[in-house]
């Protein structure tokens, strides 16, 4: 309870900053167009015109929200128009995408904990495929898979399944190898097997990193999916909303599909993070 | 067909030997770890040869690796230019001046509980988002040139590593700061000499994150319009035209400049936190 009022307050300031910037950055052009009908126009004259303009560099936070609201509840879902649309068609990509990634990644990390010779050759290059800024690929994987004749969710679901893929296994590699050694010398006493440790200790104290990994994950497959819609042109999804609203100077439309992104990010972030507290608290390990 | 059968019993092979490797006595030198991977990397680059020349997988599907090396051969200027406008200019300047913007934001709010509680929620919420959307605006407000790419490097870096660093500065064990208290220190003393290089693991944590966002921020950036250099647009540029031997060139340019750049941040991580149980042996 005690975290809501400085969140508020942190937020407060960052919408009071911002109205200041958006006037601050919409006002030259005000003057301009004051000075061109031969107008002479005081500060707190152009104060209001600053927040109401087609296309500011900074549009005010309530013209984004009001274009949010617009496009999301004033359109019919099947518009082209609407971001519940848009939307969808980024979000089915993020999580299929994010379901491939996530189910190769642990079969991988479980390969790896099982196999030394594995564990050498390929942890190596997961872990320096972190380090690769792998999404510069998503144009290629789009355009190339689009000569081949695969079109629409599947090469997005790709990118997103690639991002997603490389953080579960780094992160479930190291949750599995999370119990010490006196732990697993204890189930070694008890005579447990390869299965038995794997699903008795190793698989359940993976947890905690397997959920943290997923949070990094879903971010990044959403991310991914939004970029893989980019170099088709603008043609469906938030990744195109952008795109297109960068093309024609919309500013109000880039804001509010970046809003939009982001409210599903928040979501999709949240949502995993309730399932780790629940799964947590049930396996008696919630902090 | 040959090519093929050639490629998978190499593949094979190195594979036979890496098992031997991995069990043999050389793995307790570092050598030796190296030499797995090393050999994996190459088994898997003369697998794709083979299968790309053996099936005749057209270049503007697959290039082989042999057509890449060759484009990087001779395209080094221009990869050299591309490097240094999208990397050096762009993701260098941005990540260094992110970094410190997020490292002195951090120390300015550590007085201030109330400021970190507002604050950590909401760097937290931020570090979720798919910040790269605010490429399109600000290259509308930076221009096409290298500035508006190290400012949306800026805003990606910003906020991993401010959390990671109040998180940080909150790592050091409470008896550890009675500790300090007993002994007379003053806030900032106790800052330089214990809570400073406790959030070291933490700080280093968010810089290597950082590298990797640095270098995507920088070539998405480029997708909605740079000058006519830089790697984001020759990868844009050069997809359009089907010469994806160059995309690759730059992909590997990209790889390798994203990998260096993180061991560079590990390396000074072990010079600093060489405390630290995760950098012991």
């Amino acid at each position: 309870m005690n975290r809501i009022l400085p969140v508020l307050t942190v937020i407060a300031a960052i919408v009071a900053l911002w109205y200041a910037a958006a006037v601050w950055m919409n006002r030259a052009w005000v003057y301009d167009q004051a000075a061109r009908d031969g107008a002479e126009v005081s500060f707190l004259q152009a104060l209001p015109q600053t927040m109401t303009l087609e296309r500011p560099v900074l549009p005010a936070p309530h013209q984004v929200v009001a274009e949010l609201v617009k496009s999301t509840f004033g359109m019919k879902v099947t518009s082209k128009k609407s971001l519940v649309y848009h939307g969808w068609v980024t979000l089915s990509a993020t999580l299929l995408g994010f379901a491939i990634g996530t189910g190769a990644g642990i079969l991988l990390a479980v390969g790896i904990i099982h196999n030394r010779a594995m564990d050498l050759s390929v942890m190596p290059w997961a872990i320096a495929s972190q380090t690769i800024p792998i999404l510069a690929i998503a144009p290629m994987i789009i355009v190339v898979l689009n000569s081949v004749g695969v079109q629409g969710l599947v090469p997005k679901a790709i990118i997103s399944a690639y991002l997603s893929f490389f953080p579960v296994v780094v992160g479930m590699v190291k949750g599995l190898r999370s119990p010490d050694a006196m732990q697993l010398d204890l189930l070694k006493t008890y005579n447990a097997t390869g299965a038995e440790t794997f699903g008795k200790l190793r698989l359940p104290s993976s947890m905690p990193y397997l959920f943290t990994s997923l949070k990094v994950g879903i971010a990044a497959s959403l991310v991914g999916a939004i970029v893989g819609e980019l170099p088709t042109g603008a043609v469906a999804g938030l990744g195109a909303r952008l795109l297109s609203g960068s093309y024609y100077g919309q500013t109000v439309q880039i804001w509010a599909a970046l809003f939009a992104a982001a409210l599903v990010a928040a979501a999709l972030v949240a949502i995993v993070g309730l399932i780790e507290r629940r799964v947590l608290v049930r396996m008696g390990m919630a902090r | 067909m040959i090519w093929v059968l050639g490629a998978i019993a190499f593949w094979l092979a190195a594979w036979a030997v890496n098992v031997r490797l991995s069990h043999s006595p050389l793995m307790a030198h570092r050598a030796g770890r190296l030499l797995v991977p090393a050999l994996f990397g190459i088994a898997l680059l003369v697998l794709w040869e083979g299968v790309v020349r053996g099936l005749g997988v057209p270049g503007v599907i697959l290039p082989p690796p042999s057509a890449i090396a060759a484009r990087i051969a001779t395209e080094g200027p221009t990869l050299w230019a591309d490097f240094r406008q999208t990397f050096v200019k762009g993701a260098l300047s941005g990540y260094a001046i992110g970094c410190s913007a997020a490292f002195l934001t951090a120390i300015a709010i550590d007085r201030s509980p109330f400021l970190q509680r507002g604050l950590l929620p909401v760097g937290n919420f931020v570090a979720a988002l798919p910040i790269v959307g605010i490429a399109p605006i600000l290259v509308m407000w930076f221009g096409f040139d290298w500035h508006s790419k190290a400012a949306v490097v800026v805003v990606m870096v910003f906020f991993p590593v401010l959390v990671n660093t109040v998180a940080g500065l909150a790592a050091s064990e409470r008896m550890q700061r009675d500790l300090m208290a007993t002994w007379g220190a003053s806030y900032w003393q106790s800052l330089l000499k214990l809570r400073l290089p406790a959030a070291m693991p933490f700080v280093f944590n968010g810089l290597k994150i950082a590298t990797t966002l640095a270098l995507i921020g920088a070539i998405v950036a480029e997708f909605f319009g740079s000058p006519i250099v830089g790697m984001g647009f020759r990868i844009t540029a050069e997809v359009g035209r089907l010469g994806l031997d160059m995309v690759w060139a730059e992909i590997a340019v990209a790889a390798v400049a994203g990998s260096a750049f993180y061991g560079l941040v590990a390396l000074i991580e072990k010079r600093v936190t060489f405390w630290h149980p995760s950098q012991r042996v």
